[in-house]
Order: C-alpha cells, then sequence, then structure tokens
C-alpha cells in the first residue's frame, strides 16, 4: 500500500516526466512532498500562470504532454489562463491542482474554487478524484488525452485527503476509453479525392497550421510541396514549417499576414488547408474564399471542417498519416509559372529610416535572425512585438512560438524558458513588448535560479503598441490607458536579476547587441522604437 | 435558413458533471435548446440525453460534432423526423369544483390523460404524448382553470427494430 500522492509520482516517472513547474500551497503539499523525495526536477515559478506557459513551451518543443502544478483555489484560478492559451493552441499541458478536503467541497473553505468546473469552456477534459484507487487511470487516461487526437490541456484536481489516502497502486499498461476515439488515418475515398483534386488544379496552393507541429509532420508537409510542386503559405501557427528562404514559400496569410500570401490566397483555384483551423485572423472573409476557391481541408478535429469555411474535401485525420497516405499516390507536378506569378507579387520595400535615438523594430528583427544559428527558436509575445517578428524573423529550423489562438500577453518569456528546458542545444530567443514583459518578467527569477540561459527582447514604445494604433486610427486618436509611462528602466531591471542587460537605439548599439546576445548566459536587450512606429 | 426543430439524442457515460459539459457547451456556443431530458439507460453506467435544438443544419452538424468532442460523450444521433417517435410528460393541476369532475374525466378519456389525484377542489391529470398532442391537451384544459403545470423535455427513440445502443 501507497499514499495515492506517492503513487501520483509513480504516475509521472510512468510517463517519462523530469521536470515539472508549478506553485505549492497547502492543499497540494502532501504531492510536493513526493516529488521533494523523487528525482523529478521541481520548478518554482514565481506566478501560476507562468507554470502554464513554462510547460506549454517545454510540450510544444518535446511534443509531449509537460506538468504544471498549483495548490487550490487562487492558485488554481491562477492557472486558467495557461489552460485557456493551451486549449486555444491545441497544446498537451496536465496541470495538476490540489483540492481542499473531500468532505469540505462545496462549503465555501479556505482556498476552495470549484476549478474543474472553471475550467470546462477551455479545456480537453478534467477530473476531480475523489476515489484514490483510481488515481492510476485518471493519470493513464489524462497523458493520452492530453498528447492524442487534437491535443490540448487536461486537469486532475486532488483533494487533499485523498492524496493521503492509502491504496494498492499499479499503473494501467493501456488505455481504453470508449468514448474517444481520434481518427488516425484518413478516408481512403477522400485521400483518392484530394490527390486528384490537386493533380487537376491550375493554382494550387497550401496553406499550413499547428496542426502541422502537433502531428510532428513538418517534413510531409515539405515532401507534399516538393513533389506537387505547390507554393506555400502558413497561419501563424504555422510559422517555421517551412524555412524563410525556400523558393515556395510565401509568408504568413491574414489579417497580419503577408500581402503576397494574401494575394495568393484570393487568387489560387484549390487551397490546401493542412492543420489549419480558419481562424477570423487568417481568413476574415470565408464567403470570398468560398466563392472563388476549392478548399481541401485536412484535420484531424472533425469539428474544424466547415465550421467556418466550407469544405469542398474535406478529410479528417493526423496530419502525419493523411499527408503520407497522399504522398503514396503522388506524381512529380510543376507549378513553376503559378509560382513565378506569386513571385512577381512580392515586394521588399526597404525598411524605414528610424528617428534618432530608435531602431526601426522590423529590421532588427530581420538583421537579428541572420545573425542567430539556424535553429533558433523565436518565442513571439503578444502585441505589435509578436507581428514584428512573426514577418520579419527568418525560420529555418528552429521552431516560431507564439499564442496564436488566445493571444495571451506575457506568454513569451516562460513559454522560452520552457523551450529552453526542453532543447538546451538551441538558443531561445523571447521577443517581447514593453507591456506584455512586464505582465511576466518576475519570471527572470526562475530563468535565474535555474540556470536557463534564455535571450530576450524587449521592444520598447512606452505604449500598449497595437491598441495605441487601434485607437488612433478607430477612435479619434484618444490614447486610452495605453501608456506605459512609469515602466522600470529595463536594463537596471535585468541587472537587479543579475542579467545583464543592452540598450539598442543605434546601429552601432544593434551590432553590440547582436554579439552579446551570442555570448553564455541569460541577457535581455531593450529596443528602443519610435512611440508611433505602425504593425505592419 | 429556417430554424427548425432537431431531436438530438445523445449517449453519455454516467459521470457526476457530465450534464454541466453538455449543457455549458450549448450556453458558450450560442445553441439554442428548446428542451434537454435525461435519464439513466438499460445499461447503469450510460445515461441518454434528448436535446431539442432549433437551427439550420449547419447548426445542428456543429452541435453534434461539439458533443463528440467531449470526452463523456459516447455517441450522438440526430433522429430524423420519420424514423422517431417522441413523447413527453405533463402533470396539470386543474382547480375542479365537484360538478365539472365528469366533464374533466370526459376530456381526460378522449385526450388518453389519466387523473392520478383528487381533492375536494382539484383534480390532477397526466398525460404522455407527443409535443403536439401536449399543446392541444393543454388548449383544451385551460378554461377549467390551470392552477399548476408540470413538464419535462421531449424524449425520443427510433421506430421498428433500429436502436442507438451503445455496443460493448
Amino acid at each position: 500500500m501507497i499514499k495515492v500522492c506517492e503513487a501520483m509520482v509513480e504516475c509521472l516517472k510512468k510517463e517519462g516526466i523530469k521536470v515539472v513547474f508549478g506553485y505549492p500551497g497547502a492543499a497540494i503539499c502532501p504531492f510536493y512532498d513526493e516529488i521533494y523525495k523523487s528525482d523529478i526536477r521541481s520548478v518554482l515559478v514565481r506566478h501560476e500562470v507562468n507554470g502554464g506557459h513554462i510547460a506549454n513551451g517545454y510540450a510544444r518543443i518535446t511534443g509531449n504532454p509537460a506538468v504544471c502544478i498549483a495548490t487550490s483555489g487562487p492558485g488554481a484560478t491562477n492557472l486558467l489562463t495557461a489552460i485557456a492559451t493551451a486549449y486555444a493552441d491545441s497544446v498537451p499541458i496536465i496541470c495538476i491542482t490540489g483540492q481542499v478536503n473531500s468532505e469540505q467541497i462545496g462549503s465555501d473553505a479556505f482556498q476552495e474554487a470549484d476549478i474543474t468546473g472553471a475550467a470546462e469552456p477551455f479545456i480537453k477534459h478534467s477530473y476531480l478524484v475523489k476515489d484514490g484507487s483510481q488515481i492510476g487511470k485518471i493519470f493513464k487516461e489524462a497523458f493520452y488525452l492530453a498528447g492524442s487526437g487534437r491535443p490540448g490541456p487536461v486537469l486532475i484536481d486532488v483533494p487533499m485527503d485523498v492524496q493521503n489516502e492509502l491504496i494498492d497502486f499499479s499503473y494501467p499498461k493501456s488505455v481504453e476509453i470508449r468514448s474517444y476515439k481520434p481518427t488516425q488515418k484518413g478516408n481512403a475515398l477522400q485521400v483518392k479525392r484530394v490527390v486528384s483534386e490537386i493533380k487537376s488544379a491550375k493554382k494550387p496552393l497550401l496553406c499550413v497550421g499547428g496542426g502541422v507541429f502537433s502531428s510532428n509532420a513538418k517534413s510531409e508537409a515539405r515532401r507534399l510541396a516538393e513533389v506537387f510542386d505547390l507554393p506555400v503559405i502558413t497561419t501563424m501557427m504555422g510559422i517555421s514549417a517551412f524555412e524563410s528562404d525556400s523558393k515556395r514559400f510565401f509568408g504568413m496569410l491574414g489579417m497580419h499576414g503577408s500581402k503576397v500570401a494574401n494575394r495568393a490566397v484570393s487568387e489560387c483555384d484549390v487551397l490546401i488547408l493542412v492543420g489549419a483551423r480558419v481562424g477570423d485572423r487568417a481568413i476574415g472573409c470565408p464567403s470570398e474564399v468560398e466563392k472563388s476557391t476549392r478548399v481541401i481541408h485536412i484535420d484531424i478535429d472533425p469539428a474544424e471542417i466547415g465550421k467556418n469555411l466550407r469544405a469542398d474535401i474535406p478529410l479528417v485525420g493526423d496530419v502525419k498519416t493523411v499527408l503520407g497516405q497522399i504522398l503514396k499516390h503522388s506524381e512529380q507536378l510543376d507549378h513553376t509559372e503559378w509560382i513565378e506569378q506569386i513571385r512577381g507579387y512580392l515586394t521588399a520595400p526597404p525598411f524605414s529610416k528610424p528617428k534618432e535615438g530608435t531602431v526601426n523594430p522590423k529590421e532588427f528583427l530581420s538583421l537579428l535572425s541572420d545573425h542567430l544559428p539556424r535553429n533558433t527558436h523565436i518565442v513571439a509575445d503578444v502585441g505589435q512585438n509578436q507581428i514584428w517578428a512573426a514577418r520579419n524573423c527568418k525560420m529555418y529550423d528552429g521552431r516560431f512560438l507564439t499564442s496564436g489562438g488566445m493571444g495571451t500577453m506575457g506568454y513569451a518569456v516562460p513559454a522560452a524558458i520552457g523551450a529552453k528546458m526542453a532543447d538546451e542545444q538551441s538558443e531561445v530567443v523571447a521577443i517581447c513588448g514593453d507591456g506584455s514583459f512586464q505582465m511576466s518578467f518576475m519570471e527572470l527569477a526562475t530563468a535565474v535560479q535555474h540556470g536557463v540561459d534564455i535571450k530576450i527582447i524587449v521592444m520598447k514604445n512606452n505604449y500598449l503598441g497595437m491598441v495605441r494604433e487601434l485607437q488612433d486610427k478607430g477612435y479619434g486618436g484618444r490614447r486610452s490607458a495605453v501608456s506605459l509611462d512609469g515602466s522600470p528602466d529595463f536594463i537596471k531591471l535585468a541587472e537587479a536579476y543579475g542579467i545583464r542587460g543592452v540598450r539598442v537605439n543605434d546601429k552601432t548599439s544593434m551590432e553590440r547587441a547582436f554579439d552579446e546576445l551570442n555570448k553564455k548566459g541569460l541577457c535581455v536587450v531593450e529596443c528602443v522604437v519610435d512611440d508611433d512606429e505602425s504593425t505592419l | 435558413m429556417s430554424a427548425m426543430k432537431h431531436t438530438i439524442s445523445v449517449l453519455v457515460e454516467n459521470h457526476a458533471g457530465v450534464l454541466s459539459r453538455i449543457s455549458g457547451l450549448f450556453s458558450r456556443r450560442g445553441f439554442n435548446i428548446d428542451s434537454l431530458a435525461v435519464g439513466v439507460t438499460d445499461d447503469p453506467e450510460i445515461s441518454r440525453i434528448t436535446i431539442i435544438v432549433s437551427g439550420d443544419d449547419h447548426t445542428v452538424e456543429q452541435v453534434e460534432k461539439q458533443l463528440n468532442k467531449l470526452v463523456d460523450v459516447i455517441k450522438v444521433k440526430t433522429l430524423k423526423k420519420e424514423e422517431k417517435l417522441e413523447r413527453q410528460l405533463v402533470l396539470l393541476k386543474l382547480a375542479v369544483p365537484l360538478e365539472k369532475r365528469s366533464e374533466i374525466l370526459t376530456i381526460a378519456d378522449i385526450t388518453g390523460a389519466k387523473v392520478i389525484d383528487i381533492s375536494q377542489t382539484t383534480m390532477t391529470l397526466l398525460l404522455a404524448d407527443t409535443y403536439a398532442h401536449v399543446l392541444r391537451f393543454e388548449e383544451i384544459t385551460k378554461p377549467y382553470g390551470v392552477i399548476e403545470e408540470v413538464r419535462t423535455g421531449t424524449i425520443a427513440i427510433q421506430k421498428g427494430a433500429e436502436t442507438m445502443t451503445f455496443k460493448k
């Protein structure tokens, strides 16, 4: 017989979990005590939400579920934004929360919150553990649910008394959930229809989304584009699926996307969506696309097909498996003319000259990526900085991570910590704004404490730039609650944590920053940007 | 597109919290529920929920797909008009003076309702029938003074040998 909390640690070990991210409290202490006794590395974050984001970055790089932990009540509710963020981007995280004693549930006890209820609208599945003997089955199911099908967050809420129950423990070898059978393999007939549709298309266009990463299908997607000679665009979640210097790659589509990508969408005759959910920021006017284009939609989640855009040929299945099936019917096509036509739309306006004492953030990010190794992971925050990064960072073998669906400010620093811990061989650069950085810079302490060598760029324009821009254009220039006056000196802030800081405000300091960024150890670069700099 | 009524049958795991997951899904996705009825099936581990939804075909397709995404949902089926039998149950308490009792008994006899309780001043009737017939029944009984009415949601089953039972 062992305690449930000890069994919980055993479950994590069986799932190959080496590190957990979280914040303890009374209701989760039995579990934390067992973590202490184990060889699982425990990372104390400085705010629960960032434990969720670190797990998010970690999971996206490894491709496997990562674990975050919080105590009951406020600890658990602080996790909600991280859960919603992971849900929107289909990232597999396991959230383990403490709960008040079983007999206190419903009594408004100290630090009691119905967290399974609160998380319900934006979580893949959740468990409130009432019977400790079920803990092995629950963990097994939770990891399976989080990582399979369309991945997503799963919550396990464990009352304190349950954590202390004694049980006969064994970890199930297999999992069987009769109501959950995600479709892996594509329907053979639909696969044939897709192939013939692509072969008969004159101007086919491949649009790749985050599902390509969820399914670990980057090489299949690249192969598909090669064989059928397709021009390629991505959604924001799909950035880095194709190398920026690929001759067939034309950038990101959508509201903040490249003109050439959007023009390709409006001129193509067959649009092949792969692991992309047609979000409103990607395709703002689906009815226009429906009018001019035949749509092939490949996704593991049948609910995404036909939700926002009519699909002429739906194909449900795991992207990697389905692309493999399609590639079996492949024959080399030639769309040189069509690709050249799109290439003709490319314009490379020179970066505008920045005001004295500032740098052009777009130029800075473009040059920065030339100075970084090809396998660097870029983690963009949310706001203008995100769009600057999405449009100007050149991606090769690293991942581009950002909170694409939920648009959660403060994501970059913690997610970069998670990404670096998952892949210590690669450089990881967080790109933040001065607004978003101030939502999570407390995690600098976490990075220092655990020696996580990330680089952080703070684009400082003294405003919540994207909202400022919206107010300038749509609200008569009334800048309501967007000034960031009162912000600290970010170089001094970095130094207070014992981190190197570099300020960039001209060409010379830019070069110095590139040198500093290539040295070992944490580094914060404050990039001084014109207050009125535009997003696009 | 017209907002038709659709009958959706859902087999779910008979766990705590499943009903709130289902009802929450409807409210947050903006689907309109006309009625919802839930009860355990012959398999005590499975409950069956019958939901009447208003919406066009696209809405119903989305309802089905979103329901299927819930891990506790085992099976979803929209029952077509020609293939289903539907019933709802109504309990009606009428203010009935002694001299009107026989009239009410006649109405009950014709409509297929049952008198399940009687007092000096009231009679309580039970009717289990289609939605349309329940509406007619209400019309007919209205003049007698309805004190209280309780209705269940509609439940439905397929005609003939067809079933949507979950096979283990």
